[in-house]
């Protein structure tokens, strides 16, 4: 039977879409057992991350899936930085003594909607996507009822991401008018010989509203305030996740809906990827606060990412898989560092907070220096050979416009240097106030597996990373 | 004169540019911020609608509904931040959304 093959295509997806309804009444009449809920919803991501692993390859619901290995790729990394987040958030807010049940399972329906954009081969399947994850993030944001910070942080994250909705729909709206179809498999058919200036107007239009998505600038605006308001544990699932499943998204869209137009879209990219990494490495030098800092430094790491899609060709596709797998463990390292500080109960959230840590806090300051180091692209931790892939992909695609771009994304990051060195001094060589509060476990675990996995885990990981983005990337469908 | 595809796409780009300087130039009340971003969703629905009757087509019909669903969903959500930003701040004005600095 046609549907059942279609069925089975979105196991992943009916696994979280069944467990996060089933653990919501469950949640309505226990809301005490918040500990089990958590586990179990721990347990629905590690088992749909096995069935996107295993699962078929194909297309089904009448084009409107696609499941292959770009998409299995994202989910099973998706999915485990979602199960990740499920413990240091919930520890966080218990030890806030707020008692919500509901967290794991707006992580569920995050993740729900983040496999949906690696998988969406149709603008009704990319729309619904990307509003399943956006919804329950902005209620995530915002999660930290009491805190006036956190509505803030919710309620602007709220209303530019729905104006990136907008736009994105807008886009997808003009798209299917001139194109004929909202199906990534017709649109390249209409576009083969070039796009039309209607057809062109909204993908523009749809690369602005996914840019908002993954924090590019000039689209940037609402990440600083967002990073600074939300609870950090929150700010550590969605400052990963979240923009891996947007960034796949967007690479399936250019390269399977637009590839007839690539000369277009990839000056966009460039374009995207120079002023982010710029935004990025400058702005953040007058940053005091941490969380505002590293919001700066994943605008400029975007701008990497989007550097790797803008070579266009299945090499930069694959950097791009890689670099995003890379760094969504080190922010989500370093955020985990974040929400486990914390000075006679006050959060330690600015720079100078962190003054003397490594006298008291060797293993967690040792945690943070790696991960900047990381963010800062020295060999031999993980974020150098992230942006090793995608300036390999840039210089190799030879075409001098991504080149320059590559070289200027090299000053870039020379700038940004500054801000990373300047909190690892803060933290080795200035003298400390002490009296840091005891270090939870979760985030300790997560902080120093995290490390380990920057240095040295990382070059074995490789092993594995590099063959399964190769595939990945080459399901795209582009030269390489 | 009869109505054709372009009026009804010109009336959803000028909708859509309320909708966009709503957001942005609204210097009062986080309420008509919301209002702003449902005037886009329908501007998106218009053209929708429009294409799939030129073009035959129902998928465009099909997707105006998710968008009216999903606009539904968005606009709960939406007020549900705004309820727990009034509780903390007692006020909801534009102005007042700015403890953090951009």
């Amino acid at each position: 039977m046609i549907l059942s093959n279609d069925l089975a295509l979105a196991v992943p997806e009916l696994i979280l879409a069944i467990s996060a309804l089933g653990l919501l009444v469950v949640g309505a009449f226990a809301p005490r057992q918040t500990g089990a809920l958590a586990l179990a919803a721990m347990g629905a991501l590690a088992l749909a991350a096995w069935a996107a692993a295993v699962g078929p390859i194909g297309r089904g619901f009448s084009g409107g899936m696609i499941s292959d290995q770009a998409s299995a790729f994202a989910k099973v990394a998706i999915y485990i930085a979602s199960a990740v987040a499920i413990p240091l958030g919930q520890k966080w807010f218990e030890r806030k003594a707020i008692r919500n049940f509901e967290f794991p399972i707006l992580i569920l329906l995050a993740a729900l909607g983040m496999g949906m954009m690696a998988s969406a081969g149709d603008l009704i399947s990319l729309y619904i996507g990307v509003e399943l994850h956006s919804l329950a993030l902005y209620v995530l944001a915002a999660m930290h009822r009491e805190d006036a910070k956190a509505s803030e942080a919710g309620l602007k994250y709220f209303v530019l991401g729905a104006l990136s909705s907008g736009l994105l729909l807008y886009g997808s709206s003009l798209i299917y008018g001139f194109a004929g179809s909202t199906k990534f498999d017709d649109i390249a058919v209409a576009v083969q010989a070039g796009a039309g200036t209607g057809v062109l107007f909204g993908l523009v239009f749809l690369i602005c509203g996914l840019a908002f998505k993954v924090s590019a600038a000039p689209f940037h605006m609402w990440t600083p305030d967002v990073y600074e308001g939300a609870p950090t544990p929150v700010v550590a699932f969605f400052a990963g996740a979240p923009k891996l499943a947007a960034m796949v998204l967007l690479a399936r869209v250019l390269s399977e809906g637009f590839a007839g137009a690539a000369d277009q879209w990839r000056q966009v990219l460039v374009l995207i990827a120079l002023l982010s990494i710029f935004v990025g490495a400058f702005v953040g030098l007058a940053q005091t606060n941490l969380k505002r800092l590293w919001a700066y430094s994943s605008i400029a790491n975007i701008g990497y990412a989007v550097l790797g899609l803008a070579a266009g060709n299945a090499e930069g596709m694959q950097a791009m898989l890689v670099f995003m797998v890379l760094y969504m463990v080190d922010v989500t390292g370093f955020f985990a560092c974040l929400t486990a500080l914390s000075r006679e109960g006050r959060p330690m959230e600015t720079i100078d907070d962190m003054a003397g840590l490594f006298k008291e806090r060797p293993a967690i300051a040792l945690a943070m220096s790696v991960f900047s180091l990381s963010a800062l692209g020295l060999p031999p931790f993980s974020g150098f050979w992230a942006k090793f892939y995608v300036f390999k992909a840039a210089i190799n695609v030879g075409d001098p416009m991504i080149q320059i771009a590559a070289v200027l994304g090299l000053v870039g990051s020379v700038v940004a240097a500054f801000y990373y060195l300047r909190l690892i001094k803060v933290m080795w060589f200035d003298p400390a106030p002490s009296g840091t509060d005891a270090i939870p476990g979760e985030a300790k675990a997560v902080a120093i597996g995290a490390a380990l996995f920057s240095f040295p885990v990382v070059l074995g990981a490789l092993v594995f990373l590099d063959p399964l983005a190769k595939a990945a990337a080459a399901a795209f469908g582009l030269a390489s | 004169m009869s109505i054709g595809l372009t009026h009804y796409l010109a009336v959803a780009a000028i909708l859509f540019t309320i909708g966009v300087f709503g957001i942005f130039v609204n210097r009062k009340n986080i309420i008509v911020i919301l209002m702003s971003i449902e005037l886009i969703l329908l501007a998106v629905n218009i053209n929708l609608v429009a294409f799939s009757v030129y073009l035959h087509n129902v998928t465009g019909q099909i997707f105006a509904m998710f968008v009216l669903t999903v606009a539904a969903a968005e606009a709960a959500v939406g007020l549900a931040i705004l309820v727990t930003f009034f509780r903390n701040r007692g006020d909801i004005a534009v102005d007042d959304v700015s403890v953090m600095k951009g």
